[in-house]
């Protein structure tokens, strides 16, 4: 959001939509990587979060290109499937990898990350294998992992609830005395993702309220790409979401969610406040989502192509590859073989896509309770003995 | 728990049904340190009624957790907990304030195990103080039960008496399951006998409970008619068998279903076979409502052993009405009574 756009927001009476110039973060957005790739000089957005890049190597920048270009292939391939009929759905991160990737990167294998059902880049980072992203959307499972292997939990639909699941998580981190110990192995931050629509959710206010009360070692992550479904984010606020924390009593910061060396650095701050005991942030990702809401959806209805155009000059992926190869660190060479992993990484979950096999029906009734209950025991029989009179 | 029978040295002690809620708390939370409650208010004030008083002073601030005033936060909070390997008992003061929690309650307590194919639990406890008769304003005496039995993935229970107070909600916490377990709040200050034996509290274990939290209970054994109820109304129930009987009127059996997910079948065909005749009763309005399963259930497992249809006594299909309605909205002993001529004379 520009200064004009929140003096507009802020103006007394204050109900006339403001003017939107989309593409621009304003001042206050923290960015180390500018949109043509060139690094951008320290300023008071970005100079407190300088320190959170100083002992990150070119090998760790060419990774997270790597992953970016790997979490794009993965999403592509998620769009591709289901418009071949192999997914029922699928909600696609184009345009907002560097946002997860930087955000997924700063985390410790001990932080344990609360997504929506958008976060395919953060779930990669976490080292959730992607073919186990597609179950759920394939409509054989509810969650095709463990949460607890990458402390990843499952995909939430219902938009804003995870934001209260991560809060009481952290709650718990805390009775655990798992923070501020200064053993950087133990000590444990909670991450909570969602977009901009999810800020207008009741329970991402009440997570905010429980985490600034209880002090919670909890970083929210609002993925601001600016559209909920069809509706652009003047509908969702009328301040930008990081502003938000300043009436919870916690910072909040905007960053380019489209430069990954700035997601990286500054949730890397946010954790170790978390970690250190110094409780809840709110980080706002400022990026775009570039596809549709999901497969579902046709974006051509509501909003024109020249917006997208805007953003698409801001692509993460690009920036950082101009950055990287006029540092020498990588050439055309190795961006021809990463996009081969990628295709081969494509190939193979499409093959797991296409091999997953449809689970048992009687497997409905299993765990729909932890211990023994009479009516699910009851139709469960009865359904075993109605479906073995088809088999002769 | 201290009590006079207790610090005399009798382990068989009368106490109310809040009392034994709270001791049941109390017993669960020194048995396990991962059992936590939290709720508004439940801390210094124990309660609006009381029932945590004393808990927060005994086992501190991070084990009984008083939260701000948002019932979505405390349930999405409470699922967060137990993630984490916290068993969360969470307070919502009263019936009608549970529903800014139902999409928490039903999208994520309720799903999670399933959802994630047993690899998740969430073991916890959503307690509601239900019911009417207290004289309350709006959203104060709902019974919204059914609500919560519809939806898989809950176990819905309540109790009736002191030693199911006590028991029950040991059982409940104990769950890997999360279990709603309502309070039937006008009879929070009945007395009832709680005995734990020679080791009294120290020696009691959960094996020691009486019934499993899914079984129902005969209250009163009977002949012709079966009273299948729960909660609140098993006083009533209990009050309709005993009038029934000082009148040399028809024999009935009263039923305390106890659990209401899952509902007890095998006691309910049993007792309904017996007897051949069933008035399912309960404060609940009566449309789509626990008496409403228990109606379908009964014609369709004990047909051939009906002398009558079965018949629901509940409350009307209205709005909770202001408690100057009460007294005639509630099912009293007389239309109990009701019920029971009609049933007979079919």
């Amino acid at each position: 959001m520009s200064d004009d756009e929140v003096a507009a927001s802020a103006a007394p009476g204050g109900h006339e939509p403001p003017e939107r110039d989309i593409t621009d973060g304003g001042p206050e957005m923290v960015q180390f990587l500018a949109a043509d790739g060139t690094r951008v000089e320290l300023s008071e957005s970005n100079e407190p979060y300088a320190a959170y890049l100083e002992d990150v190597g070119t090998d760790e920048m060419v990774a997270m290109l790597r992953d970016l270009i790997l979490v794009r292939r993965v999403d592509a391939e998620g769009f591709a499937l289901q418009r071949q009929g192999e997914l029922g759905l699928w909600p696609s991160l184009l345009g907002q990898e560097a946002a997860q990737v930087g955000a997924g990167r700063a985390m410790r294998p001990q932080d344990y990350a609360f997504p929506g059902y958008r976060e395919h880049g953060v779930a990669w980072c976490k080292g959730v294998p992607p073919e186990n992203l597609l179950g759920m959307f394939r409509g054989v499972n509810h969650g095709g992992w463990d949460s607890n292997d990458n402390n990843f939990h499952l995909y939430t639909i219902v938009i804003g609830n995870q934001m209260l699941h991560a809060v009481g998580y952290a709650m718990g981190v805390a009775r655990d005395g798992d923070v501020a110990t200064g053993d950087a192995d133990r000590d444990t931050a909670v991450m909570a993702f969602t977009g901009d629509g999810g800020t207008a959710q009741g329970d991402f206010n009440e997570a905010l309220v429980f985490a600034a009360v209880t002090h919670a070692p909890v970083v929210f992550y609002v993925q601001n790409n600016h559209w909920a479904i069809s509706e652009p984010n003047d509908r969702q606020f009328t301040i930008p979401p990081y502003r938000r924390a300043d009436g919870f009593g916690f910072p909040g910061i905007r960053v380019d969610g489209n430069d990954v060396l700035a997601s990286y650095a500054v949730t890397r701050y946010a954790l170790d406040r978390a970690r250190n005991g110094q409780g809840p942030t709110l980080v706002e990702a400022f990026t775009y989502r570039m596809g549709a809401h999901t497969t579902s959806d046709d974006p051509t209805k509501y909003r024109i192509s020249a917006e997208v155009d805007a953003w698409k000059a801001k692509d993460p992926i690009d920036r950082m590859t101009a950055y990287l190869k006029a540092e020498g660190a990588i050439d055309d060479s190795w961006v021809e073989e990463t996009q081969a992993e990628a295709d081969e990484l494509a190939k193979r979950i499409r093959k797991a896509c296409q091999t997953m096999p449809d689970p048992p029906h009687e497997e409905m009734f299993a765990h729909v309770y932890a211990e023994p209950h009479q009516l699910i025991e009851r139709e469960s029989a009865q359904f075993a003995d109605y479906q073995s009179g088809f088999e002769d | 728990m201290s009590t006079q029978a207790q610090q005399s040295g009798s382990t068989a002690t009368r106490m109310t049904i809040a009392k034994a809620l709270n001791a049941g708390m109390r017993a669960a939370m020194e048995r396990d340190p991962k059992v936590v409650l939290m709720g508004e208010d439940v801390g210094k004030l124990g309660g609006v009624f009381r029932i945590t008083e004393g808990l927060q002073k005994d086992f501190g601030e991070d084990r009984v957790i008083d939260t701000p005033l948002a019932e979505a936060g405390i349930m999405g909070a409470a699922v967060g907990l137990a993630l984490r390997g916290y068993r969360p008992v969470v307070e919502i003061q009263f019936d009608g304030f549970v529903y800014p929690a139902f999409d928490q309650i039903v999208s994520q307590v309720a799903k999670m195990h399933n959802r994630s194919q047993g690899a998740l639990k969430v073991p916890m406890v959503i307690r509601i103080p239900y019911g009417g008769g207290i004289g309350a304003v709006e959203h104060h005496s709902e019974s919204n039960e059914s609500y919560f039995a519809h939806t898989a993935g809950l176990r819905v229970v309540t109790c009736s008496s002191t030693e199911d107070a006590y028991w029950m909600m040991q059982q409940a916490i104990a769950s890997d399951d999360p279990v709603v377990f309502y309070e039937p709040k006008r009879r929070y200050h009945e007395r009832g006998v709680l005995d734990l034996g020679e080791g009294g509290v120290a020696g009691a274990s959960l094996d020691d409970a009486p019934h499993a939290l899914d079984e129902g209970v005969v209250r009163v054994e009977g002949s012709d008619v079966t009273i299948l109820t729960y909660g609140p109304m098993v006083k009533v129930a209990h009050a309709a068998a005993q009038a029934a009987e000082l009148e040399d009127g028809p024999s009935i059996e009263v039923v305390d279903l106890r659990s209401l997910s899952p509902l007890d079948a095998e006691l309910i065909e049993e007792s309904v076979k017996k007897t051949g005749r069933c008035i399912a009763l309960s404060e609940a309005q009566t449309f789509a409502s626990i008496t409403s399963e228990i109606a379908a259930h009964v014609q369709e497992h004990c047909f051939y052993h009906l002398e009558a249809p079965v018949l629901r006594v509940g409350g009307y299909n209205i709005p909770y009405p202001p408690s100057r309605h009460e007294e005639v909205f509630l099912p009293d002993l007389d239309r109990v009574l009701h019920a029971v001529d009609t049933l007979l004379a079919y």
